[in-house]
């Protein structure tokens, strides 16, 4: 198992002042496929992507990326580990400067010396492929949601690095950018190997590209498995978030008081 | 593209701000004229110098020629010794030159009037480092009035 | 009784870590090898944001400064018959006094509050976060810019400024109220040394970079909401005044006191 997952963690515990989001979590994400993390939301998947980069320290536990600790690395290591994953933000996060172009372009500007025409041609084929070239030089706030979140994937893949992170890449897209995104996930997959993570809502997309998935709820993995094997599963909880159905083991609300006991509150005092 | 344009900008910025640093430096301070470049010193002793200050004024028939560098008290006499910078241009002062205290209007800044003296075949050209000799004190107000009580007394 | 001293004691620990976070800030974005064709082009970008953008509103205050000088000294000065000491009170007010303080709280109006809202605008919609993963330092490639730009633009818009308020005390008092020209000039270079203008430029010096230290990290350090935001750019301008005002008496003490 070692050698064929990227991420492994292990007994992993974040916390969020008093609120714990990962209780003593362990799992891996096998190098060279697509693993898809499902939850409820505000259950911790985005904090869980930033885990991964280093951009929040775990309060114990390991997080290892090739065998290295990213929680234990120094600044200049954590940046070293960085150039080989990116991450396509839940809100895009474009930089809201520069035109369409140079935000795809930015990343390898930064890290290669390549010469502007290779630059030019990267940039247009990465634009092409999530239908932007003709979009390339308008400013982020000249674009639609969908299209903003189309660009900063343009920008997340540009370096074709080995690990990519994506937030929610089918949110605010219509069926038809959706079935292209899939398949632009599958093929940066297949035909280059890189390992993708995907966080995502949209159970039927994600049933259709993820090898792999996790379940994710109640600060736990509550199920995990290839799609098939997902569809098997007795378990209430992941047939409950596989239907969508409010009602049953995970619960949908934000921990709170008893419902009727805070109604009620107002006509006892 | 536009990082021409701002280039050019910023060069026009750049540049109206060291304009602006030249004109205060020469215009308004006067930095190119007496005091900078090539100077040497005098020296003088008074018996008071009255409001005289360092960087004070020394004027030949109101032109400034010069600067005060320092005042200091002679500890042998206790009498105030004024040194000052004046412009390597005019060097030919003879030794005969009186110096005083005099006063830019009734209340005004006080500065050093320099009265080049005759010259002489056996006049020597002062030099720097020089002592003139020949000096008047500041007037001081107070003993101003008190004599000119004392005349008034006297003429009765 | 008690929870008012604890209050003071939670508030002066708030204060002192906010100081350490924006030494840490500050450290951070400074202390590096120099990459000077990569940070140029920044660096250049962030003085026209920050430097050439605020030049109209300070050569009009400057000048507009330097005529109500040129007024005010002159019905004062005429009383005293000395209207022709107003060539030094118009300068050495501007050069030692408001030409880097009136700068300076220009500057931290318009610049200040500028940097601040663009950097918590920068945090609130996860740019820096993303420029982290992408293995970028934003302190070195976002705040260390701006923070030079605002370091050198200031200065040179000081010097702008006490530039221009001389030219208008000059059109007011020698042009509209006829005190003589040559006297204007003459005892203005009379009384102005050298050290006028470069203890005014220290001063401006020390206000450019405590403004653009409090702007830069008012925004890093803001809540990324829209509230937060905007608590954070009024927090720049309220601070940055009172630390030029404060910091204008000590240095004026120090340069020019006993
Ligand atoms: N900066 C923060 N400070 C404190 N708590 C936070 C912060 N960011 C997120 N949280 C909390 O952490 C929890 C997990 O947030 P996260 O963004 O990871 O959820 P998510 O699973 O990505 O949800 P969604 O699917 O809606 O994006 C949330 O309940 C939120 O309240
Ligand atoms: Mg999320």
């Amino acid at each position: 198992m070692a050698s064929t997952s990227i991420v492994e963690i292990e007994n992993m515990t974040f916390k969020r002042g008093e609120r714990t989001i990962y209780n003593n979590v362990s799992f891996q994400i096998p190098r060279g496929k697509v693993t898809a993390i499902m939850g409820p939301s505000g259950i911790g998947k985005t904090t869980l992507l930033r885990l991964i980069g280093g951009q929040l320290r775990p309060d114990s536990g390991t997080i290892c990326f090739e065998g290295q600790n990213i929680p234990e690395l120094a600044r200049s290591e954590l940046y070293k580990v960085r150039h080989k994953m990116s991450m396509l933000f839940q809100s895009g996060a474009l930089f809201t400067d520069m035109t369409v172009f140079d935000n795809v372009a930015f990343p390898i500007r930064e890290h290669t010396k390549l010469p502007k025409e290779i630059i030019r041609t990267m940039v247009l084929m990465k634009l092409e492929a999530v239908g932007l070239r003709g979009a390339k030089d308008l400013m982020p706030s000249e674009l639609s949601g969908g299209m903003a979140r189309r660009a900063a994937l343009a920008r997340a893949i540009a370096l074709d690095p080995e690990l990519i992170l994506y937030d929610e890449p089918f949110a605010g897209q219509d069926p038809i950018s959706m079935g292209v995104i899939v398949r632009l996930i599958q093929s940066l997959n297949q035909a280059l190997g890189l390992t993708s993570v995907v966080v995502s809502h949209d159970v039927q997309e994600v049933m259709s590209i993820a090898d792999y998935i996790y379940v994710i709820a109640n600060q736990q993995v509550i199920g995990q498995g290839t799609p098939e094997e997902l569809r098997q599963q007795e378990s209430p909880l992941v047939q409950q978030f596989l239907q969508g159905q409010a009602d049953g083991p995970v619960p949908f609300h934000y921990p709170a008081a008893e419902y009727s006991s805070e109604l009620l509150e107002y006509a006892r005092s | 593209m536009t990082s021409k344009r701002i280039e050019i900008l910023v060069g026009a910025f750049v540049s109206l701000g060291i304009a602006a640093m030249v004109m205060l430096a020469l215009q308004v301070a006067d930095a190119g004229g007496a005091g900078n470049g090539e100077t040497y010193i005098l020296k003088a002793k008074f018996d008071n110098i009255g409001g005289l200050k360092v960087r004070s004024p020394v004027k030949v028939g109101g032109v400034v020629v010069g600067r005060v560098s320092s005042i200091e008290l002679d500890p042998s006499d206790f009498s105030p010794v004024v040194s000052m910078e004046i412009n390597q241009a005019y060097n030919q002062f003879p030794e005969t030159s009186s110096l005083s205290i005099l006063t830019a209007g009734l209340l005004g800044e006080q500065y050093l009037g320099l009265q080049p003296g005759f010259i002489d075949e056996d006049i020597e050209i002062l030099a720097a480092g020089d002592m003139i000799e020949d000096t008047k004190s500041a007037l001081v107000l107070e003993e101003l009035i008190g004599q000119f009580l004392f005349s008034l007394k006297e003429d009765k | 009784m008690i929870s008012f001293f604890q209050k003071v004691g939670a508030n002066s620990l708030d204060n002192l870590g906010s100081v350490g976070r924006a030494t840490f800030m500050l450290i951070g974005a400074l202390v590096s090898k120099p990459t000077p064709i990569k940070s140029f082009p920044l660096l250049m970008k962030q003085i026209y944001m920050v430097g050439f953008l605020s030049l109209i509103i300070v050569v009009v205050s400057g000048l507009f400064i330097g005529m109500v000088l040129g007024l005010q000294g002159y019905t004062i000065l005429v009383d005293f018959g000395a209207e022709s000491s107003l060539g030094p009170l118009v300068a050495l007010s501007l050069l030692r006094e408001l030409g880097p303080v009136v700068t300076g709280l220009l500057f931290a109006g318009r610049a200040g509050s500028a940097l601040t809202a663009e950097i918590g605008l920068m945090k609130a919609t996860e740019q820096l976060s993303s420029l982290e993963m992408m293995a970028i330092d934003p302190l070195k490639r976002i705040i260390a810019p701006r923070f030079w730009a605002g370091v050198i633009s200031m200065p040179l818009l000081a010097t702008i400024f006490s530039a221009v308020g001389i030219i208008g005390g000059y059109l007011v008092g020698v042009k509209w109220l006829g005190v003589d020209d040559g006297s204007f000039w003459s005892i203005m270079q009379a009384a102005v040394d050298l050290e006028d203008i470069w203890n005014g430029l220290i001063k401006s010096i020390v206000f450019a970079l405590v403004v653009t230290w409090i702007a830069l990290y008012k925004g890093y350090d803001s809540i990324p909401t829209s509230e937060g935001i905007s608590r954070a750019t009024t927090e720049t301008v309220v601070h940055s005044s009172l630390a030029i005002l404060g910091f204008d008496f000590v240095l004026t003490a120090i340069m020019f006191g006993a």
